[in-house]
């Protein structure tokens, strides 16, 4: 096998095979759309419209924040019904947009670029910023601070995160297969940016298919190529990806520039061929419906700001009553109490499972067995480090590099006593975190 | 939809892997050492296994129900220090001194300190050496009708010669489960291929132990001394079955080699200058007590750590 990877990690029951063979449908909304104003890291944005206001598709209804911030665009026309705090995924109220949708679909007008290549590196950095380009693979960074490196001359390496290795999930897979030349044509514009960069597609050995169409499509392309990846959970984790594709090892206090590289998802690089060609923003995008709950799995592209509770009925509503509703992958996904959710530019999928395996666990204590050890793609000693969590113990939690985790949840995964092995160490992690900002 | 479904942190799902089922994976992997040690001692040996398990298991059960905590006996951890400690007994032990070994091994050493997974020695070994100081004449007596000479490597010590052959397939004197490599070593690969175990302890236990006999044993470099020492006493099953007890081993990667390295000097140590000819089990359980010593001083450097340090250097 060829195929690159990192140590540690795990693999986890694939269950891809419910929707990887369902081409992309779209869906239009119906209902009301949200707009939640932090679908990024950083600042919220700031709303530039009032209740009461007409707004077309693609017009921009609130301003980045600040530099690391993002716009944010209305996927619908319709009219402005509330700008209130909403529920949104990971359990948060976020103060949103709420819109009306009159159903009409009245776009706002786009200023597409003919000539790519004449663009200077701020013109195409302004129009990803512009479009409100977030990684669009779940973290939700701003793409165009990505962009914008201390020293572009450095990066050596733009990797598109064509991993995919949460499980179930399909999206970036159709994507790949359906609109590769996006793909490419959005790699090429991010190297235009970096002349001392080449563009490297990080695909899992899991999908043969991806790996010989794009690397086909590539065989002209002198700067890009395909690296087939290791089939692994977390192979798509940023520092894991960066390791399997060049061998450079960063931690929690680096950033990818700082080892020659800049990741995005497959899902990110498309939305960025769109802003800078067709000068179109984010307003839609792929999610995978899956789980055995669901009655057609699928991959559905849809308007940014629809609730799941619509995508769930395109995908033919449940056939069983599901226990769990996951925005995301089941390893690191966030579980929703209800799905009447607005969908964001980072929701990659919804997982709606018929049972709930983690429910019936009992945690046994620990007896020290290593598993986690072996499994932890950051090296480090999960079990440890949650005992240090569970007991708060800032200090030993730090000087075992508790801060280094990822939050992967590949300890939890492989732990023969059940033990909530991630969930001691994130929240220790954040309390730790949170003390480091006071002081 | 106003349905509640289930919440919980991620991850939402889990591998197969349970404690029982290591535990079961260790029990399979002892079975040859323990048919062997049936074979080759006779049925007394299986009534001891038999009633070192009962002993673990019930004492379990009871400390359990009289302290008021969960019932832990289906995690089959007690059937394994049960079977661990048959192992390491004579044949000839009164059936009594075998059933109160199998007691103190989890009342004293395993429950009292907090039951599985906060014994900080190993519970078989510790019964062991309980046996040993308290039982000393039926401990050493190695006597049965098929064998009455001393164990091999006591007989060297006093200078007779002994059949490596015969060591290697376990037709000696000894505990029950102690005399076969090879029946030790097969439960040994079974365990390196489920899983349950790696080399690292094991492997760094044996080379430490031979270099320490090459350069202190007195006999130089003589393959059918140093081929009978570590065949002899124990020292396979207590390298691969009893060391790399996770519980009572060090979680770090570099933690384990020192360990095993620290078993290994011990048991040399011992075997060389000590009152008797084994010293295993007193190895194993004072590498023991290092644990949390090894533990802090191996805390593994995280995924890209180097750099950092690195960086921070130069940064300020």
């Amino acid at each position: 096998m060829g195929s690159k990877t990192f140590k540690g990690g795990v693999h986890p029951f694939e269950g891809k095979e419910l929707a990887k063979d369902q081409p992309i449908v779209e869906v239009l909304p119906k209902g009301d759309l949200v707009y939640p104003l932090s679908q990024h890291i950083g600042a919220p944005a700031s709303p530039i419209v009032a209740v009461g206001d007409k707004i077309l598709k693609g017009q921009k209804i609130a301003e980045a924040g600040g530099f690391v911030s993002s716009p944010i665009y209305a996927s619908a026309s319709g009219t402005v019904k509330a700008i209130e705090p909403r529920r949104v995924a990971v359990g948060d109220m976020v103060k949103s947009i709420v819109v009306t949708n009159d159903g009409e679909f009245a776009e706002a007008g786009y200023s597409p670029c003919d000539n790519v290549t004449a663009l200077s590196t701020q013109e195409i950095i302004d129009r990803v910023k512009e479009a409100g380009v977030v990684g669009m693979g779940g973290a939700g960074f701003p793409t165009h601070v990505k962009l914008s490196p201390k020293e572009p001359d450095k990066i050596e390496y733009i990797i598109a995160n064509c991993a995919e290795c949460e499980p179930y999930l399909t999206a970036d897979y159709r994507r790949m297969l359906e609109n590769p030349q996006e793909l490419i044509e959005g790699m090429k514009i991010i190297l235009q940016i970096f002349a001392n960069a080449k563009g490297v597609l990080g695909i899992e050995d899991n999908k043969p298919d991806c790996i010989e169409k794009l690397s086909a499509m590539v065989k002209d392309e002198p700067r890009i190529e395909v690296c087939p990846l290791q089939t692994k959970y977390p192979q798509g984790g940023e520092r894991q990806l960066i390791y399997a594709v060049t061998g450079r090892a960063i931690n929690s206090g680096m950033l990818p520039a700082d080892a020659g590289c800049i990741v995005d998802n497959v899902e990110t690089i498309i939305a960025v061929y769109n802003a800078v060609k067709l000068g179109k923003p984010v307003t839609s995008r792929i999610s995978t419906i899956t789980g055995d709950a669901v009655a057609k799995p699928g991959n559905y592209l849809y308007s940014i700001g629809t609730s799941y509770a619509e995508l769930i009925e395109a995908a033919g509503g449940f056939k069983t009553q599901p226990e769990k509703i996951i925005s995301g992958g089941p390893m690191m996904g966030f579980a929703m109490f209800g799905v009447d959710i607005p969908t964001t530019k980072t929701s990659s999928s919804l997982l709606c499972l018929t049972k709930d395996e983690v429910a019936e666990i009992e945690p046994s204590a620990c007896i020290n067995c290593g598993r986690c050890v072996q499994a932890c793609p950051e090296l480090l000693v999960p079990s440890r480090l949650a005992k240090f969590g569970d007991n708060g113990l800032s200090g030993e939690f730090e000087q075992w590099n508790g801060l280094e985790c990822i939050e992967c949840g590949s300890c939890s995964f492989v732990c023969p006593a059940r033990r909530q092995l991630a969930q001691s160490i994130k929240t220790m992690k954040k309390q730790v975190l949170a003390a480091k900002r006071k002081k | 939809m106003s349905d509640f479904y289930h919440v919980s942190s991620s991850p939402h799902v889990r591998s197969k892997d349970t404690t029982g089922r290591i535990m079961l994976y260790v029990i399979i992997a002892l079975m040859p050492a323990s048919l062997f040690g049936i074979f080759n001692f006779g049925f007394r040996a299986l009534l001891l296994i038999l009633v070192t398990i009962a002993a673990c298991v019930a004492s379990e059960w009871v400390f359990n129900k009289i302290v008021h905590k969960k019932d832990t006996i289906t995690d089959l951890s007690a059937v394994v220090t049960g079977l661990l400690l048959a192992l390491n007994l004579p044949v000839t032990l009164p059936w009594w001194e075998a059933a109160l070994g199998g007691v103190f091994a989890i009342v004293v050493v395993k429950c009292l300190f907090g039951g599985l997974g906060q014994n900080f020695m190993n519970p078989a070994l510790g019964a062991r050496c309980f046996l040993l100081i308290a039982f000393a004449a039926d401990m050493t007596n190695f006597v049965t009708d098929t064998y009455t000479g001393a164990t091999p490597l006591a007989a060297m010590r006093n200078g007779e010669a002994v059949n490596t052959m015969d060591m290697l397939i376990g037709r000696i004197s000894g505990t029950i489960g102690e005399t076969s490599v090879i029946a030790v070593l097969i439960g040994a690969i079974f365990m390196i291929l489920m899983g349950v175990i790696d080399l690292r302890i094991p492997a760094s236990y044996i080379v430490t132990f031979a270099v320490f006999m090459l350069l202190f044993g007195g006999h130089g470099f003589d393959l059918n001394y140093l081929t009978a020492q570590l065949c002899g006493g124990g020292l396979m099953l207590g390298a691969f079955f009893m060391a790399t007890d996770y519980v009572t081993s060090p979680i770090t990667p570099g933690g384990q080699i020192v360990f095993g390295i620290c078993c290994g000097i011990l048991t040399g140590l011992f075997r060389t200058f000590g009152a008797n000819a084994e010293g295993v089990s007193f190895a194993i359980i004072l590498s023991n007590l290092f644990v949390p010593m090894i533990e802090k001083y191996t805390i593994p450097a995280a995924f890209g750590q180097v750099r950092k340090a690195k960086k921070q250097e130069g940064g300020r």
